[in-house]
């Protein structure tokens, strides 16, 4: 009792004081335990045992004539400081911006080699303490200038593998609003399928490339925390935009239109991904180019096409509604392959793929109802079969390319 | 429609593959191997990329701080001090310490050594045929050592662990004590184990016995060719004579024209099963391990196994820079390589 009697006086002043006070004091002891242990330097912690950790990531490839740019991120705890390069087993000359590389830092290394179109050829950056950083150029092919002709042919591409297909693919419209309920069900179910295919792919490739580049940033986590962001945002978008649309029309449930929009989001952010992979795989010389693999994309890209127009269905669309959607989700292509091909950066093609998968997740859980029988049954043996069909087609054009 | 627009995309790439000429115009197609060609070099003077020898132009290492100078290496004969003996003989003495040390290896590239007297290779250890040595050791690391001596001496003064003098822990001393026989070019090392790193990490040196009636007069210098592996991987990042890299590069030799050059070539390069010296322009006589007044080859290439050593002798006579290597261009081009400079 003497107890409680003591707190409730002290309760009582607690209450006087406003809210925001109270948020602010906890928060400004915070900084204030953080700067002392600061500039105590962690008393009674020692100093750290051990050498140095020196970790570099090579982030980005330049090859020019008689040059070979790199630059170069450092990873890990502590400045790392490079003091020499050897490329094929011989020490080249090079001037980098900044020697000694601080956490987190970048600097840009060029060296001077007379590199041969179509070698391979692997650089070792000696630094302060002699441990070595190795870096493959698996092929040496110059790396493309960045003029208007570029990104003119990085845009043929987006065009061809993006923008056409999926407009193609969206012919199908009259096809699909002439089908009886049970076989748009199957389409539904088949674009289900696409689109689940999609999203494992968009999540393997996202951790491949993640584990290529600077860790420091997160690596595979990146992939991670973009789908969770994508997920949250268009799932926040969708909810305000059926609000919208049932303050407007007096409708009960999200519309057909609003669907296509998720899925030509959705499947916008998958093509930015592929856009990426196709830029930044033709910028280092690795991406054989031609007629095989523009075909192989354009006719696994189709097939998203018929994913945006199956939700539409009922409705009937304009047709400036129905370009603006093939826009949506073929147009990305294109901004990825520029980014890919001229600014690769691997966290933030990790987090774009991420992005990818959390898009495609979200559109899932929109369509799921509509797969769904009056009995309430999703997983009817037609729907299961174009769920599969669905993979069965991706898995399928899938093997035409391989980037 | 599909089938149309592909080959457009096919025409694009070619004109982008195909690599461009100074003038623009299309030289090669990708893939064409017999159009491959190397890039063209940076302008000249972007980076020194034409005909690029070593580090980047005005780097080299603080020699002062090492303590030591390839130049000073190259010439320096450590006789030690000596007595006569009431039997007549001649009494010489050195004495050695080990240090641990941090030597720049590379600019810019600190490395921690172990040496005999804080440089590498240790002193070039000169005596006469027949004389009594002795060689007070004592061990100022912090690692156990040795020193094994090549040459004719009984097993108590071999340097090996759990054999005679043995093991020299920390802080200890002991004195080798043996003939100079036979006479020749020899050398010492450590032979405490692991081997490889008491060796790698610079426990060696040439170990000289001059033969009784001597040899000509010469121009002489000391080659050690030696090797640092800075990250451990077991392999070696830097080549070198005399352990700085392109020394002789950025220094050439200097010898005077057709005056007769002797070089006492040792090799103790660790982790390569062999090394090799390719002198330009010019041919040697090889005394293989110089326990022969007569050459046994006239050439300009010598290959060594690690201890394998030999006299070099030649007279060069052109003026001229002229350069010397490794005749492995891996070596040649991360460090081991250098000039000399012929004037009259």
């Amino acid at each position: 009792m003497e107890a409680r009697g003591a707190v409730e006086p002290v309760a009582g002043a607690v209450r006087r004081v406003p809210a925001w006070v109270l948020g602010l004091v906890p928060l400004l002891l915070i900084v204030l335990g953080i700067a002392v242990l600061a500039a105590l330097g962690g008393p009674g912690l020692g100093e750290r045992t051990g050498p140095p950790v020196e970790e570099l990531s090579v982030e980005r490839t330049v090859l020019r004539p008689g040059e070979i740019e790199l630059t170069v991120r450092n990873d890990g705890p502590d400045a790392v400081t490079i003091a020499q390069v050897i490329v094929n087993d011989s020490y080249v000359g090079f001037s980098a911006g900044e020697r000694s590389i601080g956490r987190l830092d970048a600097t840009t290394v060029e060296i001077a080699y007379p590199w041969v179109e179509g070698e391979a050829y692997e650089a070792q950056l000696l630094t302060s303490t002699g441990g070595t950083v190795v870096h493959e150029i698996p092929v040496a092919v110059e790396t493309p200038d960045r003029d208007a002709s570029f990104f003119g042919l990085m845009a043929l591409i987006g065009l061809y593998v993006g923008i056409i297909p999926v407009t193609l693919g969206m012919l199908w419209l009259p096809f699909v609003r002439r089908i009886s309920a049970t076989w748009l069900r199957f389409l539904l179910a088949l674009t289900i399928g696409l689109l689940a295919f999609l999203a494992i792919d968009a999540m393997l490739e996202g951790i491949e490339v993640a584990g290529e580049g600077s860790q420091a940033f997160g690596g595979a986590s990146l992939v991670f925390l973009g789908a969770a962001v994508a997920y949250l945002a268009l799932t926040a978008v969708g909810e305000w935009s059926a609000a919208r649309g049932r303050a407007t029309r007096g409708g009960t449930s999200a519309g057909g239109w609003d669907v296509a929009l998720m899925v030509a989001i959705a499947i916008g952010l998958h093509n930015l991904g592929e856009g990426l992979a196709i830029g930044s795989a033709y910028a280092v010389g690795a991406l054989a180019l031609g007629a095989f693999l523009v075909i192989g994309f354009a006719i696994h890209n189709t097939t998203e096409g018929l994913a945006i127009v199956a939700p539409i269905a009922s409705g009937s669309p304009t047709m400036r509604r129905l370009a603006l959607l093939g826009l949506i989700a073929g147009a990305p292509a294109i901004v990825g392959a520029w980014i890919g091909a001229s600014a690769f950066n691997s966290s933030v093609a990790a987090f774009l793929l991420g992005a990818g998968v959390g898009a495609i997740a979200q559109v899932i859980r929109q369509l799921a109802p509509a797969i769904r029988e009056r009995s309430g049954t999703a997983l009817r043996p037609l729907t299961v079969l174009g769920i599969l069909a669905g993979f069965a087609i991706l898995y399928a054009t899938s093997l035409l390319v391989s980037v | 429609m599909l089938a149309a627009v592909a080959p457009a995309v096919g025409a694009g790439v070619a004109a982008r593959a195909g690599l461009l000429g100074p003038d623009g115009a299309e030289v090669a197609l990708a893939g064409d191997a017999a159009h491959r060609h190397a890039s063209q070099p940076l302008p000249a003077g972007a980076h020194g990329g034409e005909g690029h020898l070593g580090f980047p132009p005005g780097e080299q290492v603080a020699h002062d701080a090492n303590g030591f100078h390839p130049r000073e290496l190259l010439r320096d004969f450590d006789h030690g001090r000596t007595r006569r003996l009431a039997s007549g003989r001649v009494l010489r003495e050195w004495e050695l310490v080990a240090q641990d040390k941090e030597i720049e290896v590379a600019p810019g590239v600190e490395f921690a050594a172990w040496t005999y007297n804080g440089r590498i290779p240790g002193p070039t250890l000169r005596c006469r045929e027949g004389e009594k040595l002795r060689i007070k050791f004592g061990n100022g690391s912090s690692h156990p050592h040795t020193i094994h001596f090549h040459g004719i001496h009984p097993a108590e003064m071999d340097g090996v662990p759990g054999i005679g003098l043995g093991v020299v822990e920390p802080g200890k001393t002991v004195t080798y004590e043996f003939d100079a026989e036979p006479f020749g070019l020899h050398l010492y090392h450590c032979h405490m184990t692991p081997l490889a790193d008491h060796i790698h990490k610079g426990m060696y040196g040439a170990f000289l016995i001059d033969p009784r009636k001597g040899r000509p007069e010469a121009d002489e210098m000391v080659m050690v060719m030696n090797g640092f592996d800075t990250n451990f991987d077991r392999s070696n990042e830097i080549y070198a004579v005399n352990s700085i890299p392109f020394a002789y590069v950025n220094e050439p030799i200097a010898v005077k024209r057709n005056e007769l050059v002797r070089i006492y070539l040792v090799n103790l390069l660790e982790f390569d099963l062999v090394n090799s010296l390719h002198v330009h322009a010019n041919f040697f006589h090889y005394f293989p391990t110089g326990t022969s007044l007569q050459p046994t080859e006239l050439t300009d290439t010598v290959m060594l196994c690690q201890g394998q050593r030999g006299i070099l002798e030649l007279r060069f006579p052109y003026e001229g820079r002229y350069m010397f290597h490794a005749h492995q261009s891996e070596f040649a081009q991360l460090g081991w390589m250098g000039f000399f400079e012929v004037k009259d």
